[in-house]
């Protein structure tokens, strides 16, 4: 048996090592965005570029039109955040506070999407999209993604876990339901709220199959379609891949870092207690 | 202000536990009525079938004279405290006590009158500013206070609003609340398990078991003319000391005995209180051993154990002249006994 100090040791190792793990991909990521076109195919590939290449990240963001791509990316991201959040706090109060014909088998209905893999979807989806006309439209390409099962499960496990006496206390004071649902329980929930929308946000914004299949015209790109389309059939030109990779993550990194405290709070407050 | 009537209300919950049975009683305007009993009696229930919280199975809810059974909350014009407080956490002090007002769509000058008077009622004008976590427990009370009196409601509902401060504050709120129940002329129902509360502030006490209501009155008569042994332990603190015996038409025979004007019953129960034991070596007293004396000042409780082993607690002005392991004899004060059936605990007449 390990002294204590060897075993809180090897629990840092084992923590730093995972660490690692997470943090060296995009370590290379970084690299390589820095590096020459060449010096990437060398063997064995340099850790570090020899001379670092800024000059790659202006000439990748304006080979491609990236400005329209950001554009069509964050209106994307917008909606499904947008969508997510307010379908996921209305559906989530109805299932933890009304009570309703059918409540528990639509919940459930609702629980069984989660099992259905997205790729499955992908066809279905784009028939009804066609169906609507919509196929190549930013309505099309926003359309899929605004109702989300798990920030509906999320919210109801939420709200579940939240003391109903305020509510009782609002509607005792003259609020209607609706004031109820805006003005008390959706201020309170804002913790699990952030959790909804920094996890759509980064869903919409790294979404790339559906963009691609439903956007023909180039004005209707996503930013990660633009990262990968440097990647030919033929040639692929990394470091402006991975610099424009690197600039997509800006945006994440962003939201991310302000909605982090709210974020951990809804994570804790996730209702399962 | 208005007059809350309750006819003949039932609550049945879903999985069949009835929490309130078929209670009919009356607040008048302006009164102050107390609802006690045990815990799971049933008196939250009744709080929020008045609030509209709750529908009741059948009955009826008047709150002055306009039958409110099946509307919602918000048409009722009431106000409750509830036992947590319920404050909205996310608001300033301000905005809570604001709240009521602002969903009327009141705002502008009367809304900022209307929540500094009631502020300044409760004496929580500096704290207005705050969130109610930086509030402390009596505070947080006054708060909620506040909010339930800025618009004036029909009635208040009270659920237990003293329990969960500290009995300094909670001494001191009692009078404060009695006082603001008269400043404001209010309709109260207020719910308590504290039977102290329920005597000094009341003006009716009503005493609930089991969903059930078994008398109501007002708080002496109710702790001097108990309809039931359920009541009479109720009300009293420390309890109401109980001998099982029997009554002949003209007296009590048990553990002690003593003079009973009432129907013979062969299996009776007496009920004495605390202040109407006699201690003393008198002839005809029973015997007894004290077994712990706990001086208050002005008041001294004795613990007592009979022969036959009833434990009795004996109430005497100052200090008490025996102390623990001495014998006394200890008997009736003369017309101060209750006698009740054993059976159902009904009082013997
Ligand atoms: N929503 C509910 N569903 C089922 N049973 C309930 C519900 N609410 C209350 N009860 C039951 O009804 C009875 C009365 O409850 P109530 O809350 O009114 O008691 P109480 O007198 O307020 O008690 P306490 O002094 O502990 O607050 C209890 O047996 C309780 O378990
Ligand atoms: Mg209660």
């Amino acid at each position: 048996m390990p002294e204590p100090r060897a075993r809180r040791a090897l629990g840092y190792a084992a923590a730093i090592g995972l660490a690692l793990t997470m943090v060296a991909p995009f370590l290379w990521m970084l690299s390589t965005a820095l590096m020459d076109e060449f010096e990437v195919y060398q063997a064995p590939p340099p850790l570090l570029p020899a001379v670092p290449r800024f000059a790659n990240f202006t000439e990748a963001l304006t080979a491609l039109p990236f400005a329209l791509y950001f554009r069509n990316s964050l209106i994307l991201a917008v909606a499904t955040v947008t969508g997510q959040v307010v379908t996921a706090a209305m559906a989530g109060y109805a299932f933890a506070r009304h009570r309703f014909a059918g409540r528990t088998p639509l919940f459930a209905v609702y629980l069984g999407t989660l099992m259905v893999p997205g790729i499955a979807l992908l066809v279905p989806r784009f028939l009804l999209v066609d169906a609507m006309g919509l196929v190549d439209t930013v309505a099309g390409l926003v359309s899929v993604e605004l109702v989300a099962a798990w920030g509906i499960f999320l919210m109801r496990q939420y709200f579940l876990s939240l003391p109903r006496d305020m509510e009782d206390a609002a509607r005792l004071d003259g609020a209607s339901e609706w004031q109820v649902f805006w003005r008390i329980a959706v201020p309170l929930a804002r913790p699990a709220l952030a959790t909804v929308a920094l996890f759509a946000f980064i869903d919409a914004w790294k979404a790339l199959l559906w963009p691609l299949v439903i956007a023909r015209s180039p004005d209707l790109r996503v930013v990660e379609a633009g990262v990968a389309s440097f990647h030919g059939m033929y040639y692929a030109n990394w470091p402006w891949q991975m610099a424009a990779a690197v600039a997509a993550l800006v945006p994440v990194l962003v939201v991310f870092l302000a909605a982090q405290k709210a974020f951990l709070r809804g994570l804790a407050f996730g209702g399962f207690k | 202000m208005a007059d809350l009537a309750l006819a003949h209300l039932v609550k049945r919950f879903a999985g069949g536990v009835v929490g309130v049975d078929d209670v009919t009683l009356t607040v008048g305007e302006g009164a102050f009525t107390a609802l006690v009993g045990p815990s799971g009696c049933g008196k939250t229930t009744i709080l929020r079938l008045v609030a509209g919280l709750e529908e009741p199975t059948s009955g009826t809810v008047q709150i002055g004279g306009r039958d409110v059974t099946w509307l919602p909350p918000r048409e009722r014009d009431v106000a409750m405290v509830f036992q947590n407080y319920a404050l909205y956490p996310h608001l300033t002090v301000r905005e809570n006590i604001a709240f009521p007002l602002a969903v009327r769509r009141m705002a502008g000058a009367e809304l900022s009158r209307r929540v500094t008077n009631a502020a300044e009622l409760l004496e929580i004008g500096a704290l207005l500013d705050r969130k109610p976590a930086q509030l402390s427990g009596g505070q947080r009370q006054r708060a909620a206070l506040a909010r339930a009196i800025v618009r004036e409601p029909a009635c208040f509902l009270f659920d237990e609003p003293l329990s969960n401060l500290d009995a300094q504050v909670r001494a001191q709120t009692r009078a404060e609340l009695v006082a603001l129940h008269r400043r404001l002329g209010a309709t109260i129902l207020y719910v308590t398990h504290d039977q102290v509360e329920a005597m000094t502030m009341a003006q009716t006490v009503a005493v609930m078991a089991r969903g059930r209501l078994l008398q109501e009155g007002a708080p002496l008569r109710l702790y001097r003319d108990p309809a039931s042994l359920a009541v009479a332990r109720f009300l009293g603190s420390p309890s109401i000391n109980t001998v099982a015996g029997r009554t002949t038409g003209a007296r009590f025979e048990g553990a002690l005995a003593c003079e009973a004007r009432v129907a013979a019953c062969a299996d009776a129960v007496l009920g004495v209180r605390p202040e109407h034991l006699v201690l003393g070596p008198a002839m005809d007293a029973a015997p007894a051993q004290v077994t712990l004396v706990e001086p208050l000042g002005p008041e001294s409780l004795v613990r007592l154990r009979l022969r036959s082993g009833e434990e009795l607690v004996a109430r005497v002005a100052g200090e008490a002249a025996c102390c623990a392991g001495d014998a006394v004899g200890v008997r009736v004060a003369a017309g101060t006994g209750l006698f009740f059936r054993a059976a159902d605990g009904t009082r013997l007449a």
